[in-house]
């Protein structure tokens, strides 16, 4: 399988409220396909690292490989434009905009990325709804959702692009364990079936050690299993 | 494609509080239209003050200064003594003939000048009107009326009779209106006119006039030049003053300068002899602007913090849409958008206000029951300079009030949000 994210050498530090070197020379790789939990105790580096990964936090040493394209340096317009391409986002809270309904929170992305028509983008959104089961609720505002219902809305928000990489930050995190159930079931589908890469960091045992690999961080260094 | 996104988050955006919208709206409606009816009705009381003492004063007014030369005196010639110098205390200022010497050549020479429109010579001098027993303080001026007539548009101001009735009476007079009240007189009555050097004569009243400005109404009358020079024993070319307009009034101060050293006489503007009305005209103007951008400003303010509240409500949002994608000016895009849709709608509210309270204005009825000022309406003018202007200023402040939030929106670091 071909390697799809390449992490060489990552160092970060944090300067408030005191020096702290956070991530401590992390290299790896993830492959096509493949679904990765990120696992570690709290203060190990495991979010910020997804957040490096994700192109959001560009303060970093070391070079990060996006499907053979270098990310690392490019501008900040550069990189909202191949997140917008290239990468989902699924947060800890939802994180859907409340005014608009559960089907414009979906269609945003590809409005926003510009390659179809209005139209074509509400039937792309309405499938991907279709897919988390959540095609009744398409005209609810999402704000009126419950935290299952948003967070299935907003996994259907990050695969509206077909993106390379979906990257994930405590999905479940706020879920009870049904919903959590759910959302991984709905994660190892993409995976397994549709072939989407998944990068999702836990702290949910159970939930990582269902993953594809797990990679754990242990006080910035990546602990090797 | 990129901005259509953004406008309809925008409109989103707007339409989920509307209340707080059209708070921010009605901050800039009533500031344009503060601003129309303030500017509206000061230019119209400037323009009315402009008009009145226009149709009493001329563009520009040539007449002999009175000025003595003190600085020779006959007393060093009577000591003959080169040695000496004579000083004379407090002279008196010597007998002068007020008259415009070769008044006919310089009249002759204005009327060929291309910027005039029409040259008015004049003789005034102060006399008392007897009437019966009463007998009033006052002056007339001594006229070519038809001339006098394209000056001041004086068919205009007749109240009774006709211009050109001078002419054809031998001795007629024209009135104005507050004195032939006073002095009880209609056309057709005769009055008694008499000169500080006791001379008298007997004018027949033709018609009345009414400028609109008491102090001259009360006071003024007009005969043909003929008779004032018969009545102060002149010749006929004795004229004390010469007025003229122009065809383009703003020249004036310029041309008057030219007059002056052309003919070697005093030439006074309008804008000179009646600098108090420019000067209070000017304060209005002041006034007026400094009222309305403060108002603006005020407006601003509420659309800066009104927007200053979205945004720190939106914090989850305008991260979760960078995360997603939307670069650092889709952001600045997003808020600009909303307060200058709100500074659009509230100007284009705020000009329809102004205009309806200033037309409201132009036709409530002036308060005066006195015949000082000949004013029937408040007033009034209707620009369009001045609408396009509020509008401008109306997207300038909300443009500004909106940038700085939208700026700052989009310097939001979303990792910093969305890690909680």
């Amino acid at each position: 399988m071909s390697e799809i994210l390449n992490a060489i050498h990552l160092n970060k530090y944090f300067y408030e409220p005191e020096p702290f070197q956070v991530l401590r020379d992390i290299s790896f790789s993830v492959d096509k396909g493949e679904f990765v939990s990120l696992v570690g105790k709290s203060g190990s580096g495991k979010s910020t690292l997804l957040y490096l990964l994700s192109t959001l936090d560009t303060d970093y040493a070391g070079t990060i490989m996006i499907n053979n394209i270098k990310v690392t340096g490019q501008s900040q317009n550069a990189l909202s434009k191949f997140r917008n391409e290239n990468i989902g986002f699924v947060f800890q809270f939802h994180f859907l905009l409340p005014e608009f309904t559960a089907i414009e929170n979906v269609m945003l992305p590809a409005l926003k990325l510009g390659k179809y028509s209005r139209n074509k983008i509400e039937e792309m959104a309405m499938e991907k709804l279709k897919l988390m089961d959540m095609q009744s609720f398409a005209r609810k505002l999402s704000g009126k959702l419950s935290g299952g219902q948003q967070q299935r809305v907003a996994i259907a928000r990050a695969l509206i692009n077909d993106p390379l990489i979906i990257m994930a930050d405590e999905p479940t995190g706020n879920l009870d364990s049904s919903n959590s159930k759910i959302v991984f079931d709905i994660f190892q589908d993409l995976s397994r079936n549709r072939g989407n890469t998944i990068i999702t960091v836990t702290h949910d045992t159970d939930f990582a050690h269902r993953a594809d690999r797990i990679i754990e961080l242990v006080d910035g260094h990546l602990a090797h299993s | 494609m990129s901005l259509s996104v953004n406008l309809s988050i925008s409109k989103t955006h707007l339409l989920s509080r509307k209340k707080q919208s059209v708070v921010a709206m009605l901050g800039v409606t009533f500031g344009i239209a503060m601003f129309i009816l303030m500017i509206s009705f000061m230019q119209g009381v400037n323009q009315f003050l402009e008009d009145t003492m226009l149709s009493a004063t001329p563009d520009i007014h040539i007449y002999n200064d009175v000025s003595t030369d003190f600085s020779v005196s006959i007393a060093g010639d009577y000591y003959k003594d080169s040695m000496k110098s004579v000083i004379v205390h407090h002279p008196k200022p010597k007998q002068v003939q007020l008259n415009i010497k070769n008044a006919e050549g310089i009249i002759a020479d204005l009327k060929k000048d291309p910027l005039v429109a029409a040259v008015s010579p004049l003789l005034s001098t102060q006399v008392f009107y007897n009437y019966g027993p009463v007998q009033l303080n006052g002056f007339i001026d001594g006229v070519n009326i038809s001339e006098e007539s394209r000056l001041f548009n004086l068919e205009e101001k007749m109240v009774d009779g006709k211009t050109e009735n001078l002419l054809t009476s031998d001795n007629g007079i024209i009135m104005g209106q507050g004195l032939a009240d006073k002095l009880n007189v209609r056309t057709g009555d005769l009055v008694t006119l008499a000169t500080p050097t006791g001379s008298t004569m007997r004018f027949r009243v033709v018609g009345i006039f009414q400028i609109g400005i008491g102090t001259i109404d009360n006071v003024k009358s007009y005969v043909n030049l003929a008779s004032v020079q018969q009545l102060l024993g002149k010749d006929r070319s004795y004229i004390t003053d010469i007025n003229i307009k122009l065809k383009d009034n703003k020249l004036s101060p310029a041309e008057a300068l030219a007059f002056a050293r052309k003919y070697n006489y005093k030439a006074e503007d309008w804008q000179t002899a009646n600098s108090s009305v420019m000067a209070s005209n000017l304060i209005r103007d002041t006034l007026t602007y400094v009222v309305s951008i403060t108002l603006l400003v005020v407006a601003g303010f509420g659309i800066y913090n009104i927007m200053n509240m979205t945004i720190a409500s939106k914090l989850k949002d305008i991260a979760i849409l960078k995360a997603q994608g939307f670069a650092r000016q889709d952001i600045i895009q997003i808020f600009l958008s909303q307060s200058l849709v709100i500074g659009l709608l509230g100007a284009i509210t705020g000009l329809l206000l102004g205009f309806a309270l200033s037309y409201t204005l132009s036709r409530t009825p002036f308060p005066a029951n006195n015949s000082f000022i000949s004013l029937k309406y408040f007033p009034v003018i209707f620009r369009t300079g001045h609408y396009v202007f509020g509008i401008l200023f109306g997207l300038i402040t909300t443009f500004i009030a909106g940038l700085m939030p939208s700026i700052k929106a989009s310097r939001i670091d979303p990792v910093d949000i969305l890690r909680g």
